[in-house]
């Protein structure tokens, strides 16, 4: 046991979860705009946009995560040399965002649109029954029902967004699983409870977040 | 119901000018950014045929490419075979009626929902590696199927309750009313029917099992991504080689998804439930870990 916590004080741990949480916070505001602009594009009448939405969604949905983030360090900062920061280490955690943040933009912008299918056409009639034309049909009828349609698969995608911060490791980012590798490299006669330790890490992370959008999605939910 | 009706009416001539005027603009900003694409990369160099013509030569597909994706579809298609099992057997038991079954299916199904796969996958190959016990090549294979199984059997075990739950209550009555225990009702009548109304999500899972097998890339396992490094490294082309990684997952990808969605319109009428693609509450089960 003594052992054991004498790792902690070796490793911090708590730092290595930071990055994580730090990564899953700018990659969400990020991917979260980009995600509402293709869903904005999805649902506009205009056939281009609706194509570029489309082909966005089905190439980064289609393709893994852990290429796009070997890309990021690989290809563009190997091949071509993208730099996001003269820092070293600060231009690899922002290449990580930047990969994040592509990546979930494709699911972010599915689950908003589910959420706009979620409300009735009545809704949309009625609207336009009362005069409004289409700008502010969205904005005051069907975008804030389509809002609160989404929450639940915005939390899902909250959820993987910050299961899938460890895949940062692929691009030389120092997070959690790449600690943890290091640790039990180390330490290999306690690789259980390292193990456990970081996997309840998520657990306590992941939990709450399930628990608050659930709980937001039926608080906020559009009776009918 | 498409997103199209519930937004707009259909257009008159002065709509139908400004959807023109969109177009255009749509057009243009299309293009513009292909072009972009296509100047950054041919200023640096990355469109010359030397670093193309590797994809043309038999020795680039012989010893990197296919490799790599009989790896990639050796792990995933085990795993596929695998988790199914798992989450079918995790499933009945969080239908069970007996308690203790039933905490202890749930228990397994949220713990491994909630941890990353990468974390799992990491934490096998080195222990499996610390354990000695088997060959070091076969570790990273079966690290990644192992990690995948848990991961993925706990979603689709989620996917079978939420599927027998889905059921008209009827059916379940009708196995008591011929006096069927919980858990023959269970295997012989709903199971099979909610089976055929998650097929579409199952698939769906299918292609996230595929992608995550990538994720062997970062524990050394030589599926399709880590000989595509490795081929790009030799022939100085990492850009190329990763790309066309990446539209091999694609296209393999997008059949998968092309048939699940068939799939949830052909199957729609045949049962019970309702065939759905990504049943809303369900649709962590779309979004991957990787």
């Amino acid at each position: 046991m003594d052992s054991f916590l004498s790792l902690f004080e070796q490793y911090d741990v708590a730092a290595a979860f930071w990055v994580n949480i730090q990564l899953t916070f700018w990659a969400a505001i990020w991917s979260l705009l980009l995600g509402t602009l293709l869903a904005l594009f999805r649902i506009s009448p205009i056939a281009s946009l609706q194509w570029f939405g489309a082909t966005y969604v089905n190439i980064f949905r289609n393709t893994p995560l852990t290429i796009i983030i070997a890309f990021g360090v690989l290809a563009l900062f190997g091949q071509l040399s993208v730099s996001l920061s003269s820092d070293f280490n600060l231009n690899f955690f922002r290449l990580a965002i930047l990969g994040l943040s592509l990546y979930h933009a494709a699911f972010v912008c599915e689950a908003i649109r589910s959420g706009v299918n979620t409300v009735p056409l009545g809704q949309a009639e009625a609207a336009r029954a009362i005069g409004l034309s289409f700008l502010p049909a969205a904005r005051l009828v069907i975008l804030p029902q389509a809002f609160r349609g989404a929450i639940a698969p915005l939390g899902n995608v909250l959820i993987a967004l910050t299961k899938n911060s460890t895949v940062a490791a692929a691009g030389s980012v120092a997070e959690s699983a790449g600690l943890m590798k290091t640790m039990i490299e180390f330490r290999s006669d306690m690789v259980i409870p390292i193990f456990f330790t970081f996997a309840f890490g998520f657990v306590l992370i992941v939990i709450p977040i399930g628990l608050l959008t659930t709980w937001a999605s039926k608080k906020l939910a559009v009776s009918r | 119901m498409s997103a199209q009706q519930v937004l707009f009416d259909a257009p008159g001539p002065k709509a139908k000018r400004n959807i023109l005027i969109g177009n255009i603009v749509g057009v243009l900003f299309i293009v513009g950014l292909l072009a972009w694409l296509v100047t950054a990369l041919a200023g640096q160099g990355q469109l010359t045929a030397a670093k193309w013509t590797p994809f043309l030569e038999s020795r680039t597909w012989q010893f990197f490419l296919l490799p790599g994706l009989w790896d990639t579809l050796r792990a995933a298609g085990v795993a596929i075979v695998t988790s199914v099992v798992l989450g079918l057997l995790l499933g009945i038991g969080r239908l069970s009626h007996f308690l203790p079954i039933r905490w202890l299916a749930g228990v397994i199904v949220e713990f491994f929902r909630a941890v990353p796969v990468l974390l799992m996958m990491i934490f096998l190959w080195l222990a499996i590696g610390a354990a000695s016990i088997m060959r070091p090549q076969d570790i990273p294979f079966i690290a990644v199927v192992t990690a995948l199984t848990l991961y993925n059997g706990s979603v689709i075990a989620e996917l079978v309750r939420s599927g027998v739950e889905g059921l008209p209550k009827g059916q379940r009555e009708a196995g008591m009313a011929i006096g069927m225990t919980r858990g023959q009702s269970l295997r012989s009548i709903e199971v099979p029917q909610a089976l055929t109304a998650m097929l579409p999500a199952l698939v769906s899972q299918f292609v996230v099992i595929l992608k995550d097998s990538a994720l062997g890339y970062i524990i050394t396992y030589t599926e399709l991504l880590q000989n595509a490094r490795r081929l790009g490294v030799g022939e100085g082309n990492l850009l190329q080689a990763l790309l066309m990684a990446a539209v091999i997952f694609i296209i393999i990808n997008f059949a998968l998804s092309s048939l699940a969605n068939r799939l949830s319109k052909l199957l729609s009428f045949r049962t019970a439930g309702p065939a759905r693609k990504d049943p809303e509450q369900k649709l962590a089960a779309a979004v991957p870990a990787g």
